[in-house]
């Protein structure tokens, strides 16, 4: 038995951990699979964390190490090596590790923090062999960063995702030949520094409408076929080329990693991957609630430990019988928005609303509706499916509201 | 002329432009703080970046470092071929200077390590 429980040990985990603990919350116990606190920060040993929440530039080590210092300071309770295997919809969890072999927690609140996952080369339908050599970009980062190897010397690196952007300076750092960078779609899904800071700083070639149609190599991978795609992602056949290269690196999307919320009978948004949530975070199980990548995937651990600010006090209002704030306003998009988190919310508060748009716009207005009625209107210079936006509506707008569309007008 | 340049200090990435003139910066103008606007000089006159590796252990394991200012740009390399000679001895703490004074930098741990 357990008043809190948080699953992963992460950004989000740690920093609900302790935001669950400043509300009066002692009785936590966090349950992470790795060998230590942390998460995937551990690899990200590149700076640039934390310029929001602690307004200084950090390492992702550094900024794991703020939150882990807080959890050992205050004493809360952690497991690691251990594994969830099942959450029950009224909260018994199933775990199991080394010295307890499979043991069960009933929890009052649950707080899913999970993380997200890379898409994988099976997930892409290459054609050609299936030869060694081929890393989503994160296996390579963990190789490199924390293991101390190398995965090749001549890198093609598909999807210009972030980590695939930052693992190819690092790999060029380490004396890797990066050969190019090709991107599916017409723009980069990373952000403008990482494009500026990775690719150009190293005169590294970023092929915006390129992907990979070929993989060769019978062990080990000799080259991959590259070519153009039209406006509709088919390749083009008379832009085929051959780059020889040993290593591929796949930077090709993240995927929440949700199995558990399944089981526990959490309903997940089709578009996110993640759950429906309200302002407070919980999702339709009433005592569970969710944040950080396993909710949907952020471009900065910034608004992660943000968002897991209000999980874990969401989660200790739950316990402490503080009265849920009734959740009456459903939101909606227009699909040039592509979804919102959270998915519903209450007038009696402010709410920060994080959303992603579908494509890149510029000289924008970001509405909201309700009916007829615009109740919220902000302009946007320019926006991209890359990096999340987010609006503060304030509650004063949202009173008798039933329902709010999100939409995107391109002036 | 008016160079271009994407603002590497914070993830907004601010699309700058910088108005040269016989190597004298007249105007930048595109950013939304006074960030972008440092930066901007710094990279038409003597660019600089933070560079971010990892040092050998003793034991065999890697500990992650930095350099705890940014370094010049075009030094990036001879500062990761300092980086990569070097062996350190564990316990690490985070801060603890691994090499002093390169190009300007302290390249110092960024994590701990026992």
């Amino acid at each position: 038995m357990a008043d809190l429980v948080i699953i992963g040990g992460g950004p989000a985990g740690m920093s609900a951990a302790v935001s669950a603990y400043k509300k009066g919350i002692k009785d936590i116990l966090i349950l992470e699979r790795d060998s230590s606190l942390g998460g995937i920060l551990k690899q990200c040993i590149h700076n640039g964390f934390g310029l929001h929440k602690f307004k200084e530039e950090l390492t992702g080590p550094e900024y794991a190490y703020k939150y882990e210092a807080q959890v050992k300071e205050l004493n809360i309770p952690y497991k690691l090596n251990t594994m969830v295997l099942d959450i029950t919809p009224d909260k018994v969890i199933t775990a199991t590790n080394e010295e307890e072999g499979i043991f069960q927690i009933k929890a009052k609140a649950i707080i899913l923090a999970m993380g997200c996952r890379e898409r994988s080369v099976g997930a892409l339908n290459i054609a050609g062999t299936r030869p060694a050599g081929i890393f989503s970009a994160g296996t390579a980062q963990k190789f490199v960063n924390l293991e101390g190897y190398m995965p090749g010397k001549e890198v093609v690196i598909l999807g210009s995702g972030d980590i695939g952007l930052i693992m190819a300076r690092r790999m060029t750092l380490e004396g890797a030949k990066v050969k190019a960078v090709c991107e599916l779609m017409p723009y980069s899904g990373g952000l403008a520094r990482n494009i500026e800071q990775c690719l150009n700083d190293f005169d590294i070639p970023l092929k915006l409408s390129h992907t990979v149609v070929e993989i060769h190599g019978k062990q080990r991978l000799t080259g991959v076929t590259i070519a153009k795609v039209d406006e509709n992602r088919r390749p083009i056949p008379e832009t085929k080329e051959f780059i020889p290269c040993d290593t591929l690196l796949l930077s090709v999307g993240l995927i929440p990693e949700n199995e558990l919320s399944k089981t526990a009978d959490v309903v997940l948004n089709p578009v996110t991957n993640g759950a429906f949530v309200d302002q407070d975070r919980q999702t339709n199980v009433e005592g569970i609630f969710a944040c950080g990548n396993v909710l949907h995937v952020h471009d900065l651990v910034d608004f992660v430990s943000e968002e897991a600010e209000i999980a874990g006090e969401s989660a200790a209002d739950y316990i402490n019988g503080v009265k849920e704030e009734k959740t009456d306003i459903s939101l909606s998009t227009d699909g040039k928005i592509r979804y919102t988190v959270p998915s519903k919310i209450t007038a009696k508060k402010d709410v920060k609303i994080y959303f992603r748009v579908a494509d890149v716009f510029k000289n924008v207005k970001i509405n909201v509706h309700s009916g007829d009625e615009l109740v919220f209107s902000k302009k946007a210079i320019k926006v991209a499916p890359g990096e999340m936006e987010c609006i503060t509506l304030k509650k004063e707008l949202l009173g008798n509201k039933s329902e709010l569309k999100f939409s995107l007008e391109v002036l | 002329m008016i160079r271009d340049l994407t603002c590497i200090v914070c993830p907004q990435g601010c699309s700058l432009k910088v108005e040269i003139e016989d190597g004298k910066i007249l105007s930048v103008s595109g950013n939304t703080c006074p960030r972008g606007e440092k930066y901007a000089i710094a990279e038409c006159t003597h660019p600089e970046r933070c560079v971010t590796s990892t040092v050998k252990c003793d034991n065999g394991d890697v500990v992650s470092v930095k350099t705890d200012r940014a370094i010049p740009k075009e030094k990036i390399f001879e500062c990761m071929e300092i980086i990569n000679k070097q062996t350190v001895t564990l316990p690490i703490s985070i801060g603890d200077v691994i090499i002093a004074d390169v190009f300007g930098a302290n390249v110092v741990a960024t994590q701990n390590k026992n």
